[in-house]
């Protein structure tokens, strides 16, 4: 079973963002990258499903030379080949989901598996636009019933169950209120939600190994995807800082100050 | 000259950190406390391919050299001194002793268990009576047809409880001093071969450490490591090679000292400021930081030496000194930056000053390093 997964460059979540003097981004001086953590989930999860049904798991990122290094990541946790596609300057999801639909149209996965969203700018959305585009179905927010620290989770058994003769796929979703299980024709398109997996640390065999895994380069322009972006953003700003609370003495002054200051009860 | 690191020694410093940030940050202070040596999270390590970073592929390990083993080390000690100690005296001793000075049937025997942490590796050299001055062993290996019979007493051994695999060295020939000394290989549960654990450490509390007893242990001549009587020469190359993990170790300590006392002095207001903002605390970061830089120069340019096969001894001592006094001046500084609450286990730095006394001890002491040292200057022309 073939299977293709997202390899997104994000700023560290640990670093702290400032939103640069012009407005329209962030000051990335200093600033720390690493994989987008839903799409580190969906590479774990497309090994786990690797290693029961066996076949290629592909990497994907879009961005400069840099994003080599979310794309070794990748490789070095086990993903057998990378597509590099070849990109400066802005996207929008839209655009994303144009480039991986050509890449997928080229590589046939029976599966592609992306993180739900990426935690830069939250858009959750090139998962569902790329499922549109190519006709799959789709099934977003892959969670699973198991704990994450069940005995499965352990033994790396997939959350994602392929059905027999490798024609179907059960995902649990994770839904507000519950969950809710979907059975999807493959080829499909899921996204990862944070409680599937808990992805493998890189080791040092694999890291070695990475070094010599293909990479292959792509572009906008020799994919023939038009990815000038539909929306321009105008402007960023830092959210308002939050005042500190208040200690108050008693329950009568709390409950006199949200009456009378808060106006909520 | 380039001061990056390779591409695979940053990734592979990712890793361990992503590691350490999960499994061994929210767990260090209590092992510290229990003095528990946290065996889950060294195997591990171990299918992380962290405890074979020096063992050759065709034995299972990483084939890397040097520098990737301070790169781990440093990695690993910036959230927990114990646990680098183990990855330092594991990959770079008892392992190392048997990948360099092994033969085919030995290093098929034990390499592959140990680098991945199936089995761990320890290394008797000092004893209750001597420690550098290795002219003062007491243990001895007698033949006995083709056998050795060993007895004597080792202290202070790294993994001596846990470990699995020893290398042990005895005087094999007492007239000729440190030339009449051989190493030999020992395993746990040897008959005569017991451990008595070691407690109540200053720091590195988690990190096992243990008396041996070497009482009419045999073993055959097929256990005897190197050529007979060469086993103290072979030990300066592997102490050299070691002395670079411990200024390792020393500069991940003063890095997790700074990173903290950063954070704390950035929170903390005294007089409606910032504690960062005062001049006496903005001094002392100039200085651990500058010093941090510095060791860490010194600790890559010995392992840089070693990875080119050039001499490095000097460069060696040189690093494990300067760094493991840095850190300590730096964890120093750190519990003075959080005042009362460093004085306190609420807050890490206090167990990173603890165990940064170890590094100006263990693998030749600061005293050591400087005759050392002193020593090869006035060999140079």
């Amino acid at each position: 079973m073939k299977i293709l997964v997202t390899a997104k460059r994000v700023e560290d979540p640990e670093s702290k963002i400032k939103v640069d003097a012009a407005g329209k981004g962030i000051v990335k001086d200093g600033l720390k990258y690493k994989i987008n953590p839903f799409d580190e989930i969906a590479v774990e999860e497309a090994l786990r499903l690797a290693a029961k049904h066996p076949g290629d798991v592909v990497a994907v990122s879009i961005g400069g030379k840099e994003v080599h290094e979310q794309l070794r990541h990748a490789l070095a946790m086990g993903a057998t080949k990378a597509v590099w596609v070849n990109h400066e300057g802005p996207l929008d999801q839209m655009g994303v989901a144009r480039l991986l639909q050509k890449i997928v149209e080229k590589e046939k996965p029976d599966l592609v598996i992306l993180g739900k969203q990426s935690i830069d700018d939250d858009q959750n959305q090139v998962g569902q636009y790329l499922a549109e585009w190519l006709g799959w179905g789709q099934a977003t927010f892959a969670s699973k019933a198991d704990s994450l620290d069940s005995e499965n989770e352990k033994n790396k058994v997939p959350g994602v169950i392929v059905g027999d003769g490798a024609k179907t796929v059960d995902v649990i979703r994770e839904v507000d209120g519950g969950l809710n299980r979907l059975r999807l024709t493959l080829p499909a398109v899921v996204t990862t939600d944070l409680r599937l997996n808990q992805p493998r640390y890189a080791s040092l065999p694999g890291i070695m190994k990475a070094k010599s895994k293909p990479l292959e380069e792509q572009t906008a322009q020799g994919l023939g995807v038009d990815v000038a972006p539909k929306i321009t953003v105008t402007k960023l700003s830092m959210p308002p800082a939050r005042k500190a609370g208040i200690k108050v003495p008693d329950v009568a002054t709390l409950v006199t100050k949200l009456k009378t200051e808060a106006k909520v009860v | 000259m380039d001061f990056e690191l390779p591409d695979d020694l940053r990734a592979l410093q990712s890793s361990i950190r992503d590691f350490c940030e999960k499994r061994v940050k929210p767990a260090a202070r209590e092992w510290d406390h229990t003095e528990k040596f946290p065996l889950e999270v060294v195997k591990e390590l171990g299918a992380m391919g962290v405890m074979g970073i020096r063992v050759g592929e065709e034995y299972g390990g990483a084939g890397l050299g040097a520098l990737a083993v301070a790169v781990a080390v440093e990695e690993v000690a910036r959230y927990d001194g114990s646990l680098a100690l183990t990855v330092a005296s594991h990959n770079g001793l008892g392992t190392s002793h048997i990948r360099v000075f092994g033969n085919d049937a030995q290093k098929k025997q034990y390499l592959p268990r140990l680098a991945t942490a199936e089995f761990l590796g320890a290394w008797g050299l000092t004893e209750p009576g001597s420690g550098s001055d290795a002219a003062g062993m007491k243990t001895t290996a007698v033949k006995k047809g083709d056998r050795w019979v060993l007895n004597g007493a080792k202290m202070f051994i790294t993994q001596g409880t846990v470990g699995d695999v020893f290398v042990i060295l005895a005087v094999t020939e007492a007239a000729k001093k440190q030339k009449g000394i051989t190493a030999f290989i020992l395993e746990r549960g040897e008959q005569g071969f017991s451990q008595r654990p070691i407690h109540g450490k200053l720091g590195m509390r988690s990190s096992d450490t243990a008396e041996l007893i070497l009482e009419n242990v045999e073993v055959p001549d097929s256990r005897r490591l190197g050529e007979v009587n060469q086993g103290f020469l072979n030990t300066l190359q592997i102490l050299d090679g070691g002395r670079i993990t411990i200024g390792a170790l020393s500069v991940g300590l003063a890095r997790g000292a700074i990173e903290e006392s950063r954070r704390y002095a950035l929170e903390r207001t005294a007089f409606g400021h910032p504690i960062a903002e005062f001049q006496a605390l903005k001094w002392m970061f100039a200085d651990m930081k500058t010093e941090l830089d510095a060791a860490r120069l010194l600790v890559h340019r010995a392992a840089a030496l070693a990875d080119a096969g050039k001499p490095y001894t000097r460069e060696a001592s040189m690093a494990k000194l300067f760094a493991s006094e840095a850190a300590t001046r730096a964890c120093n500084k750190a519990v003075q930056i959080h005042g009362g609450y460093g004085y306190t286990r609420e807050f890490p730095v206090e167990r990173y000053l603890r165990d940064a006394k170890l590094c100006e001890i263990g693998e030749g002491t600061s005293e050591v390093q400087r005759s050392i040292i002193a020593r090869e200057v006035m060999k140079a022309s």
